[in-house]
């Protein structure tokens, strides 16, 4: 395996509030970074196609009320308004193929009271 | 004469099951840069030594018209031999014949031999090329794996266990590889993963290769499920033989001693630690300074390289050693170092071999994912190894010993037997910039040039902590000693234990934090 020989290194890790000099591994640099959890954006957990939407953009939603189903695996996925508030905006129709990950519905909650 | 007659019989009988798979298969096999099972096993042992068993061993699937099929040695061969003139026990699964899949005979060829290298106390290898179950003998192929998997766990710990990853290795047959000691791989050669790129484009629509998803630069750098790199199998089998050099044949033995070496002249091991502890250098170098020949055979070297891992003999006796490498993340302590640490402590422990520890590092690596990855369970497992051996410890604390990754290191507290830190040890409960900042935070924020303050109150922290002597004085450190004589007094300490004997509570097993 061609390892870098890499005995005079050129990076820094904070450790502490000191900065020691080494190299920094492929795994910390592509490491994930935390993302802030998006509770009113619904993604697909996995690929797959939108068989049947139950709801409208517009329309008040009860967090558990059904939204959609994502047929993946032979398995028709019913997926849940995960919040109570309105349907901003409804980003697939039904018979499209999604993405692992796609964005597929946002609430609103902040008109929940409107 | 009739004896005659039946001796023939026996050679045409031989000869018929020694094509293997037959003359087509055998020619792809050579082409994709592969050894037969027969040749490699006879490259690997010593010359002359293999006699193989159950050469005649049939399946006896009938259903899908596997009753019409004639599969010779039903896919495996094993047999016994010598590396080192020692005994060994070793089977290679036999890609020409059914793409070596495994049914129920060739798992109990491959059952039997393991239970005759637990018998006799001898190491196993186990040389893997297969497609998997054999679809057709259903699942009884499942209980083959299963059986070998039991004696894996048996074995575990009791005699050395090795796997070779010669060809495709895939589904449940990894496991009997996770579950031994060292797995070794070879460039484009060793394919391992549960499911395969074709199940994972289905499912998740996701596209890789199997060289990317489990080939062998992969199963060395990112996943850690291989511990040795070869670029061909000749290679491969030139490290297997040199790795059971080093190791015992039972865990009721200790490694065979050979004759007492100096290091080589090129390691000064003065030369090579910058004092300045945030300035880097490479451990290896340490260790080459102190072993045997300089010769460190190093183990994982491309996984967690934060952490060095590897054999060293010391007077000729092996040692293993365990050390902070500065040159990658500072050498730091993480999710993927702690188990590679913890893992080589177990398996010194088992083997009857001395740990020498060398530390050098600023404490564990901060971040979410490391946290979320489970850092506090991982690192565990490094603090439970370590209190668990009860093989000799030896530590020498180079630089920098702080906070919980000075206690992980194999302390005093975690009952390292001999303890040395250089006179460039700091051992304390952070680094001098941390500690001051905390420390005197309320001089710091308050005072006209907080800056010149912070920078005072550094080194007066510097000064007053950042050195051997305050754990000296507690006698947490044995002995603070020049750089030149940590060899010597490594010697002495390793002959002073070779008899340690310690007692501790009777229980079935421990609960490590796996």
């Amino acid at each position: 395996m061609e390892l870098k020989k890499e005995k005079n290194p050129k990076e820094y890790l904070n450790v502490d509030g000191t900065e020691y000099k080494t190299n920094l591994p492929d795994s910390y640099l592509h490491r994930q970074k935390y993302k802030m959890p998006e509770l009113n954006l619904v993604r697909s957990f996995i690929p797959g196609t939108i068989r049947k939407i139950y709801v409208k953009e517009g329309q008040k939603v009860k967090k558990g009320d059904k939204m959609l189903v994502l047929e993946a695996m032979k398995m028709k996925n019913r997926l849940l308004a995960p919040l109570s508030g309105s349907v901003k905006k409804i980003h697939v129709t039904e018979g499209e193929n999604v993405k692992k990950d796609q964005v597929l519905f946002e609430i609103d909650t902040e008109s929940k009271q409107a | 004469m009739a004896l005659k007659r039946k001796i023939q019989e026996l050679q045409k009988r031989r000869e018929e099951v020694l094509q293997g798979g037959g003359e087509k298969a055998v020619q792809k096999q050579v082409s994709m840069g592969k050894l037969t099972a027969r040749e490699r096993i006879i490259a690997l042992l010593d010359k002359g030594s293999f006699n193989e068993y159950d050469l005649f061993v049939e399946h006896e699937a009938r259903d899908f018209d596997m009753d019409k099929k004639v599969l010779y040695g039903d896919g495996v061969v094993v047999g016994t031999g010598t590396i080192h003139g020692r005994p060994v026990a070793v089977f290679a699964q036999d890609f020409t014949v059914a793409g070596g899949s495994l049914g129920l005979m060739h798992s109990r060829k491959i059952t039997k031999i393991m239970d005759h290298a637990l018998k006799m106390r001898m190491p196993l290898i186990g040389i893997n090329d297969s497609g998997g179950a054999r679809i057709q003998e259903g699942v009884n192929s499942l209980a083959g794996y299963g059986e070998i998997f039991y004696r894996n766990t048996l074995s575990s710990g009791v005699i050395p266990q090795i796997s070779v990853i010669l060809g495709p290795c895939a589904g449940g047959a990894v496991y009997s590889p996770a579950l031994t000691d060292f797995v070794f791989v070879v460039d484009n050669i060793s394919k391992m993963f549960i499911t395969g790129p074709s199940v994972i484009k289905t499912v998740l629509g996701e596209e890789i290769s199997m060289e990317d998803l489990g080939g062998a630069r992969v199963h060395s750098t990112v996943t850690g499920n291989a511990h040795f790199f070869a670029k061909n199998e000749k290679e491969c089998f030139g490290q297997i033989q040199k790795l059971l050099s080093f190791i015992p044949w039972s865990n009721n033995e200790k490694p065979q001693k050979i004759a007492s070496r100096p290091p080589k002249r090129d390691f000064k091991i003065e030369d090579i630690v910058p004092a300045d502890p945030k300035l880097p250098y490479d451990m290896r170098d340490v260790i080459k300074a102190v072993v045997d020949d300089s010769d460190f055979f190093e183990i994982m070297e491309g996984w967690a390289r934060n952490l060095v891992i590897g054999f060293g003999r010391m007077g000729g006796r092996t040692v293993g050693f365990v050390a902070n490498q500065p040159i990658y993340l500072a050498g730091v302590l993480d999710v993927d170092s702690s188990d590679k640490a913890a893992r080589f402590i177990r398996y010194c422990d088992a083997f009857n071999i001395p740990i020498v520890t060398f530390v050098d590092l600023p404490g564990y690596l901060p971040g979410v994912d490391q946290e979320h990855a489970g850092v506090i369970r991982h690192g565990a497992k490094v603090l439970y190894a370590y209190s668990e051996a009860t093989v000799p410890k030896m530590t020498v604390i180079i630089r920098k010993a702080y906070g919980g990754g000075y206690i992980a290191m194999s302390s005093r507290h975690l009952r390292a037997d001999f303890v040395f830190a250089w006179p460039s040890a700091e051992i304390a409960v952070m680094g001098p910039e941390g500690a001051a900042n905390i420390i005197f935070r309320k001089e710091i924020n308050e005072a006209h040039d907080p800056e010149k303050v912070r920078k005072q109150k550094v080194k007066e922290y510097k000064d007053k902590f950042a050195n051997p002597y305050v754990a000296a004085a507690k006698g947490y450190v044995d002995s603070v000693i020049e750089p030149g004589e940590t060899r010597k007094l490594l010697l002495h300490a390793i002959e002073v234990s070779e008899n340690k004997s310690i007692s501790v509570p009777r229980k079935k097993h421990g609960i490590p934090p796996f």
